[in-house]
This record gives C-alpha cells, structure tokens and sequence, in this order.
C-alpha cells in the first residue's frame, strides 16, 4: 500500500516555510540579532527591518504601516481584537457582540469567555452553502452592539463570507467590524479601506511563513481599546513584549509574496481543486460542504457516508496522503466539527468527513494519487461499516 | 496522538471482518452521533464461540480493538469471553492513547451485547449472565 509518493493536501492546517521568506529570516536569526528598542547600531537595523515588514503587511491590506501591529498568532490577534473592543465598549454600555456558529475557536471560544463576563452573544446562521447573509447581519445589530466579527474564509469548508457588504452595513450602522482573515491573505484580494474592514487578523504559517507570528490591522479610526500584553512600550505601546524579528522579517516577505499574484495562483489551482470535487462526487453518497463557487481555490471539503473520518486519515496517510477530517476523533472533542454541524449535517455524516486543501504547488500527479487512492480506501472502509447496507437503502443525501 | 504498531496493524489488516448470515447471535453498540459504532456476529456450538466477524464504523482504535476483541474470544467458551475486560484487550494492542480507551469498552460491550442476544434467541434470559450493558453515552466516560 506504501506508494512512497507523499502528497501535502492539508495547507489549510499550516504550509511549509518557502525558500524566499527562509531566505529573508536568516540574517535576523544570525548576525542581525539585535534589540529594535536599542539605540545602537545593531539596534537600529533590525528596527529597520521591523519597519520594513510593517509597510509590506501594509500594502498586502491596502492599510497604512501604522495601522499594522505585529502578535504571536492568529489566535492572540483575534483574542486581542475581540477581547479588547468588547472591554472598550462595555464602557459605553455596549455589551453585545455578533458572530456566526462556524467561526474558528478563536473566535468562538473568545466570545464564550465574554459571555461569561456578561457579554451578549449572537451567533448568525451559515446555513447549508456556509456563507452568512448580510440581512442577518443587519438585523442583529443592535443599539448596544460592540462589535461584529465574521471570519474572511472558513477554515474547514473554505466557503467566502461576503465581508465588503457586511462592512458596509457595520459602517453604516456605526458598529465596528473584525474579521479573521487567517484562512483568506493570499487566496483572495483584502482592501481593508474597500471592505470597510476596522480590524482584522492574520497569521503566517498559512501562508508559508513559520508558526509563531501574526498580526492584527486596527484601522486608525477605531477607538483605543485595552492590550492583552502589558509591559515594555512595543508596537506603539499596545503589544508588549521584545519583537520576534526573524519572525516578523519572515511575516512581512509572505505576506508581500501571497497578496502579489492571487488571480494567477487562483486559476491555477481552482481547476485541481474542481478535477477533486468532481470525480470524488461520482462516488455514492457523497456530498460537499460548502458552496462550490464562493469558496477559496484549494479547499476540498466532500462527506462520505457510512464510514468515519480519522480511519480515512490513517489510511490516507498509509498511501502518502497528509489531509484532515471534521470527526469527532480527530476535533478531539465529543462532537463532529461544528462547522458541519453548522451547516446542517447530522453527525454521522460529519464524522465522515475529508478535507483537502491543495495549493499552487500540488501538481496533476499529486491530485491523480489522491483520486487513485481515495475510492479504494473509502469502498474498504465502506466494507467494514455496519451503517453502509442501510445508507445503500436509502435515498443518496 | 500515536498509535502503536500492534493497533496499526490490526487497523489496516482486520482480522475477522464481515457477517455471519447464520449467526447465533448478533450485538451492536455505540451510536451514530458517538461516532463509533460496533457490531459483532457470533456462532455458537456446544457453549464455544466457534466463529466470530465484526463490522465497525469508527476510527483507527475502534477497528483495532473490535479486531483484537474478535481474535481474543475466537474458540474460547462463553464465559471466558463474557470475562474479557477492556482492559486485556488495551493491554494486548500494546495499549491505547487515554483518550482511545473509551473504543475498547465498546468492544467490550459489543461482545456482551452479542452474547446476549444469542441467549435471548434461545428464550433464556440474558440479564443474570451477561449483566448490564451501560448506554452507549457511558462509553464516552473514562
């Protein structure tokens, strides 16, 4: 079964560092090892080096060098944003926020800490094509609204949230409006000022940078709000701690790398990414999640029926294949994913889940050994299923 | 997570896998929702479970400690397999990752539920011999 061809079909969970930000980074993890708060000379270079990786997240946002502030991660961006507009806002008696059931746990468990505190929590549909309506958006806001926070791209069924319409209505409405933009830099255009996005989160392991940086853009209108790191006058006062600047060296290159080129990159991949979709269709019962246009151009996201999701992965893994599932085993949790749950699935066909997420580097070969190999595995497992005669019965989901 | 080689081996080669149209009993446990879901078929002659097939729908744990429940029981009496513990069939897979055990209880179960439907078939009680078989929730509790 070991074909020794390995194919890396989960970008969606982190990518691999490419040669030009590891490139960029060295000189910063060797000689350039200076404090940027120092005011000699080794200081003042990677000051400058900070600088420069802070306008090219800039230009990849449409955004201004001020308006960028660099964090460890996606996570601590949006528990910053999140966290640190609702306490600003509490103040002025406004203590409700708006979200969507299918948001990373970033998100999701942030505002489950806030409901603790006595924020008001209202999670929007995404119904069964995983996208959010603006009317909902425009509906649930309130007059006590703090924030509203709709994620760019979904990570697991990689559906694309219509955030320039839902930022006009935020705008509109006078309520600010985040959103994590984590799985989307790089797949598709941001223009923070077109979008009417206040703030948004991003990370650098999606986007072949390494784990361990991110950053969060605050537009220059948005009333102060309090950090989540207090101590040394970093990132203009507002996010304390020494600048990991090897790190950030590497963020600013990928980000300047991903936001050039979209278009091309997308038309490369999109038709590997359909080629998936449409053969994995033709097999019985089986279904995607997710709208399939309003999607990002490498995310796979396709239910099989009767079999579950973490054997697929070991025998997938058996065959060279890296990818992830929405099953309760491999979310680690007692429940299936709650983006399939989210949008609409029962659980037993949740579990069944496989996510593939390709990018401009998979090639034909690599989607032919996918789809040789996919087929077999799941007719195994499918043989080994005591759910499988009966779903044969029925009607195809 | 990591799996030993016994449980690997055991999940890409099963041993047992399938029905028996002439079983003399017949158990499923677990649920759909659980995502694991176990069912065993067994043949009984003379108080020997004399053959003995699973089908399961759950991850790599699940089909590992249904294979690994079927091997232990195959041949063996009645009561010794009504005395197999999760805990055996964990041990002799070289155990399990803590958060897997929960899938050897449902092969446990699977077993019992079997056993029990074999004594139903022949108009005995099955309660005083094979005892409670907790819901299928109680699987997640370990």
């Amino acid at each position: 079964m070991n074909n020794k061809r390995f194919v890396y079909a989960d970008n969606a969970a982190t990518t691999k560092v490419s040669p030009q930000v590891l490139d960029a980074m060295m000189p910063w993890l060797q000689e350039g090892y200076g404090n940027p708060s120092s005011i000699y000379r080794k200081g003042r270079e990677a000051l400058q080096a900070l600088n420069k990786a802070r306008e090219q997240v800039a230009r990849g946002l449409g955004a201004a060098p001020g308006e960028i502030f660099f964090t460890s991660c996606g996570s601590e961006s949006n528990n910053w944003a999140i966290k640190g507009v609702a306490r600003a806002m509490a103040k002025r008696g406004k203590k409700h926020i708006i979200t969507s059931a299918f948001e990373h746990h970033a998100v999701l468990h942030t505002v489950e800490a806030l409901k603790k505190e006595g924020f008001d929590i209202t999670l929007l549909p995404v119904y069964e094509n995983g996208i959010v309506r603006v009317a909902d958006v425009a509906s649930a806001i309130r007059e006590d609204t703090a924030l509203v926070t709709i994620m760019y791209a979904n990570n697991e069924i990689g559906t694309i949230q219509p955030i320039a319409e839902i930022g006009a209505v935020c705008r509109e409405k006078g309520v600010l409006f985040h959103t994590d933009a984590v799985q989307a830099i790089g797949n598709v255009e941001v223009d923070v000022a077109a979008q009417n996005i206040d703030l948004l989160s991003l990370t650098g392991h999606k986007i072949h940078a390494p784990k361990g940086v991110g950053a969060l853009y605050i537009r220059k209108g948005v009333p102060r709000f309090p950090n989540l790191i207090d101590g040394g006058g970093q990132e203009a006062g507002r996010r304390a701690g020494t600048e990991n600047v090897p790190y950030i060296v590497g963020l600013g290159e990928a980000v300047e790398i991903a936001c050039a080129g979209i278009p091309q990159r997308a038309a490369m991949v999109r038709p590997m990414r359909d080629r998936l979709i449409r053969e994995l269709l033709e097999l019985p019962h089986t279904r995607l999640n997710g709208d399939p246009e309003q999607r990002l151009p490498g995310n796979v996201n396709i239910s099989f029926e009767g079999i579950e999701g973490e054997s697929l992965l070991l025998m997938l893994d058996m065959n060279g294949i890296a990818a992830s599932s929405g099953s309760a085993c491999t979310s680690g949790s007692l429940d299936p994913s709650h983006v399939l749950l989210a949008i609409g699935l029962v659980h037993e066909v949740a579990h069944g889940s496989l996510r593939i997420s390709i990018n401009d580097e998979t090639t034909d070969a690599d989607v032919d050994h996918i789809l040789g190999t996919v087929p077999g595995v799941v007719e195994k497992l499918r043989d080994m299923s005591p759910l499988w005669e009966s779903i044969q019965a029925k009607k195809a989901v | 997570m990591l799996y030993s080689d016994k449980v690997l081996d055991h999940f890409s080669n099963p041993r047992n896998v399938g029905e028996l149209p002439n079983a003399d009993g017949v158990g499923e446990v677990g649920s759909p929702a659980c995502g694991d879901i176990m069912r065993m078929y067994i043949k009984v002659d003379g108080g020997i479970i004399s053959d003995i097939r699973f089908k399961t729908f759950g991850c790599g744990a699940a089909v590992a400690t249904s294979s690994m429940a079927t091997e232990l029981i195959k041949g063996r009496s009645i009561d010794d397999a009504l005395s197999l513990t999760n805990k055996a069939v964990v041990e002799a897979l070289d155990g399990l990752p803590p958060v897997k055990i929960h899938c050897s209880v449902l092969a446990e179960q699977a077993i019992k539920a079997a056993i029990s439907d074999y004594y139903t078939r022949q108009g005995i009680d099955p309660l005083p011999i094979v005892g409670n078989i907790p819901d299928a929730e109680a699987c997640h509790t370990h």
